[in-house]
């Protein structure tokens, strides 16, 4: 099939199957679907929307369809990107399966390994999280002592990770473990899927200064995990992780570059803009127009790189610039949206669900440049592996 | 609409770096400088540019050119703005031939394109008559007279002005409107006085005393011509923007090599974070600016209707980063970056300068918001 038709279908598709509800950007947390065990969805909009999507395989457009995707080529999802950019049509599905164990089980994974796994992820049916950071290992995550050991078909895993992004609502775990403890540091660690819903897994949520606690303490108590559930060899989690995290940078990104409210919708909203509809305050709107610049520059950024990788040049250690960039455009966003809404923007609670949601994504936008890697090391990653500055 | 040069821009970019480091390196532009040439540029150097063609990438092949479009007029800019090039390519070969082809009769153009493609002229660019690029502010008055006009005003930093063969003036007919005239700079009522800048470029401050115009001084050939004024303005700043790329990038890589090379503390300064991550945060900057750029000029060149937002934000962008690029080349260079010896001072001065033309970051940010509707 040509693009053109390609498109054209998309777009019928969309049109027919899209519910308008699903047509209006995402406000907050609750608009976003996760899936899982035990997941409900927040309207009837959102679970129509999620399975025709799951049942088109676009919840994850370019994997295979043997393992639940849409089995599209980069050029076609990216048509479909652009054609639910255009009505605005949310994501279906959002998950760490889809952002990153994905990739790198289809990099790294058996064929079981994926039949068992990437269908689950596609459809929605288990939500996995992320553990790798530990107390004494946050920057220096090669320093993680959370250990396994091995026991005839399986490790048994003892130690703490911190954290771990919905860890309470999620139904497995990625886990870096240290298994090999003669090793030196960086081919010691295995990579290892623990399933949460057994006894040595225990978590704890930690309260964040958006309010939420979107994330907890994991502790592994003599769990279990089968060894054909170890992603690649013993010893090359380090390798694996790597990939991931490049990964989880271009999903952080994407999530801070797209969506949610703006300066000048936050401006209209609080009602300082002119009749002819400039913001009243002339410094605030030079503020926003040099975000506008950045903005424009950062989209065109990621299409150039996107272009460049598709002509061979890889995206590489440019992953960490792009997590940079996006993620201090994201916070600076919510910085002005706050200045936009003035007052208004200081709500924490009301009447309505999504009073305070302003504040609560400022609030939340700080973890950006922590998450996935802090922009100190990203900038690090940069100054080594891109420009070849030595290292001290 | 692609981000990755083409095969034949690739080509060129790789004559034109080869061509200027040899030709032009910024050793030129001192020479210049410290002999007070009265024009600020080379005529020999214009004419070899005129042999390898690029006078002529925005002019039609009919007309002599070779057509390459304003993705390889940037190709060709970001050269010149990493050699520090004094020389009229921005006035003349983009905006003298986009003028022509905007807004210029059949018979102008078959008169002027030719020459620009063969690099048979310099054309400088008359518009601001303010402190501050302010492309609206116009006073110059081109007032009927018979079959031609009177011009009369007064215009500020005409770059290229004082070795130019011909002027394209911008100012109002009766009508109010803004109009482009060509204008002998030799003609009587015409005075040219030399304003030597800080990036040691001679820009002219010029008077026009009821200079008598023919008929055919005004480009008459525009539906529009204040629409073409703007789309003119705009392909020059994307251009310029380009231009100021490159020396933001030779800036960049002038100073990563200085301080992988300078020891303190028995090790080389390149090992310390608070360099790196100042290092990496520029880079990054570098890459927005160039997608910028590359976007105005490729907008330009497929969709001109929608070139205007990404002209601006790539000027306000490159004018930025560039001041940046070289005021941080200064410090991490230490004491050095401040002497004249060194080049990375000539960055500096040349960043601020062409910063300027056409409208500066604060310019750049407005136009922004006022075609973003806020
Ligand atoms: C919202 C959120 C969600 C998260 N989700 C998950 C998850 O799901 N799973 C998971 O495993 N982890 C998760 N993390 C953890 C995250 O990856 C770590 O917080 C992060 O890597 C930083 O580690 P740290 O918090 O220990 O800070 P530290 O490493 O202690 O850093 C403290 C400060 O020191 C700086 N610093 C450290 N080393 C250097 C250096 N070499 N050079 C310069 N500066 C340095 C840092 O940049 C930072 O400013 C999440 C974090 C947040 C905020």
């Amino acid at each position: 099939m040509s693009l053109d038709t390609f498109r054209k279908e998309t777009r019928a598709w969309l049109e027919a199957n899209c519910p308008e509800a699903m047509r209006k950007p995402i406000r907050s947390e609750a608009d976003i679907c996760w899936g899982g065990k035990n997941w409900t969805f927040a309207s009837q909009d959102q679970k129509v929307w999620f399975e025709r999507m799951v049942e088109k395989g676009w919840t994850v457009p370019t994997w295979p369809t043997e393992y639940g995707g849409g089995g599209l080529s980069k050029e076609e999802a990216f048509v479909l990107k652009e054609e639910m950019k255009a009505i605005g049509a949310r994501s279906p599905l959002d998950s760490f399966g889809i952002w990153m164990l994905g990739p790198a089980l289809l990099k790294y994974g058996t064929h079981e390994q994926k039949l068992e796994h990437l269908p689950p992820i596609a459809r929605g049916e288990i939500r996995w999280c992320q553990g790798y950071s530990e107390p004494g290992a946050g920057s220096d995550l090669v320093s993680l002592r959370t250990k396994g050991e091995l026991k005839g078909d399986r490790y048994i895993v003892n130690g703490q990770k911190v954290w771990t992004s919905y860890a309470d609502k999620s139904d497995w775990i990625f886990a870096l473990v240290r298994t090999e403890p003669d090793a030196p540091k960086y081919s010691g660690i295995s990579f290892l899927l623990i399933d949460m819903d057994q006894k040595g897994v225990s978590t704890k949520p930690i309260k964040l200064i958006s309010g939420k606690s979107p994330f907890c303490e994991t502790f592994f108590d003599d769990a279990e995990a089968l060894t054909k559930n170890r992603l690649g060899e013993a010893g090359q989690g380090w390798e694996i992780a790597k990939y991931l995290l490049s990964h989880e940078r271009a999903g952080i990104v994407s999530e801070a570059a797209f969506g949610g409210l703006n300066p000048v919708t936050a401006a209209h909203q609080s009602g300082e803009v002119e009749e002819d509809g400039r913001l009243s305050d002339p410094i605030l709107r030079g503020d926003v127009a040099r975000l506008t610049i950045d903005g424009l520059a950062f989209d065109a950024t990621m299409r150039r790189v996107k272009e460049e990788a598709d002509h061979g040049e890889g995206v590489g250690a440019r992953a960490s610039m792009l997590k940079y960039i996006g993620t201090e455009l994201n916070k600076r966003r919510n910085e002005l949206n706050m200045s936009a809404l003035g007052y208004d923007g200081l709500l924490w609670e009301g009447e309505k669900e999504s009073d305070g949601d302003p504040a609560r994504s400022w609030l939340r936008s700080r973890a950006n440049s922590i998450e996935g890697g802090t922009s100190e090391i990203q900038l690090n990653i940069v100054a080594k592996r891109v420009l070849d500055l030595p290292s001290a | 609409m692609s981000f990755v040069l083409t095969e034949d821009e690739q080509m060129l970019r790789d004559s034109a770096r080869g061509f200027l480091a040899e030709a032009s390196p910024v050793s030129a532009l001192r020479k210049l400088r410290d002999a007070k040439d009265p024009v600020g540029f080379s005529r020999e150097l214009w004419g070899q540019m005129a042999e390898m063609g690029w006078t002529g990438v925005l002019v039609s092949e009919d007309h002599g050119g070779v057509d390459m479009g304003y993705s390889a007029a940037g190709v060709i800019l970001e050269e010149i703005g990493r050699t520090l090039t004094a020389s009229p390519y921005l006035s003349t070969a983009v905006l003298g031939a986009t003028a022509f082809n905007l807004a210029g009769t059949e018979s102008q153009k078959s008169a002027w394109l030719p020459k620009i493609a063969a690099g048979e002229t310099v054309i400088a660019f008359a518009i601001d008559e303010k402190a501050r690029h302010a492309p609206e502010k116009i006073d110059t008055r081109a007032v009927a007279d018979g079959n031609g006009f009177r011009l009369s005003g007064k215009k500020r930093y005409v770059v290229n002005a004082m070795g130019a063969d011909v002027l394209i003036v911008a100012a109002r007919t009766e009508d109010d409107r803004i109009n482009l005239f060509l204008v002998d700079p030799e003609a009587e009522g015409v005075e040219r006085t030399a304003r030597r800048t800080v990036d040691s470029h001679v820009p002219a401050d010029i008077v026009f005393d009821d200079v008598k115009l023919t008929g055919e001084a005004i480009l008459s050939g525009a539906e529009d011509p204040e629409a073409a004024y703007r789309l003119l303005l705009d392909a020059g700043r994307a251009c310029q923007a380009a231009e100021l790329y490159g020396a933001a990038l030779q800036a960049f890589d002038v100073t990563l090599d200085y301080i992988k090379g300078r020891e303190q503390f028995g090790v080389s300064i390149a090992t310390f974070q608070g360099l790196q991550h100042r290092a990496a945060h520029l880079y990054g900057e570098l890459e927005l600016t160039q997608s910028l750029v590359r976007r105005a000029l490729t907008t330009l060149d497929t969709q001109p209707s929608q070139a205007p937002l990404w002209c601006a934000a790539a000027k306000a962008k490159a004018t930025q980063v560039a001041r940046l690029s070289a005021a941080e080349g200064i410090q991490m260079h230490g004491g050095v970056g401040m002497t004249d010896e060194y080049d990375i001072g000539l960055y500096y001065k040349r960043a601020q300068a062409a910063g300027e033309y056409l409208g500066d970051d604060a310019f750049g940010a407005g136009e922004v918001a006022r075609l973003s509707g806020y």
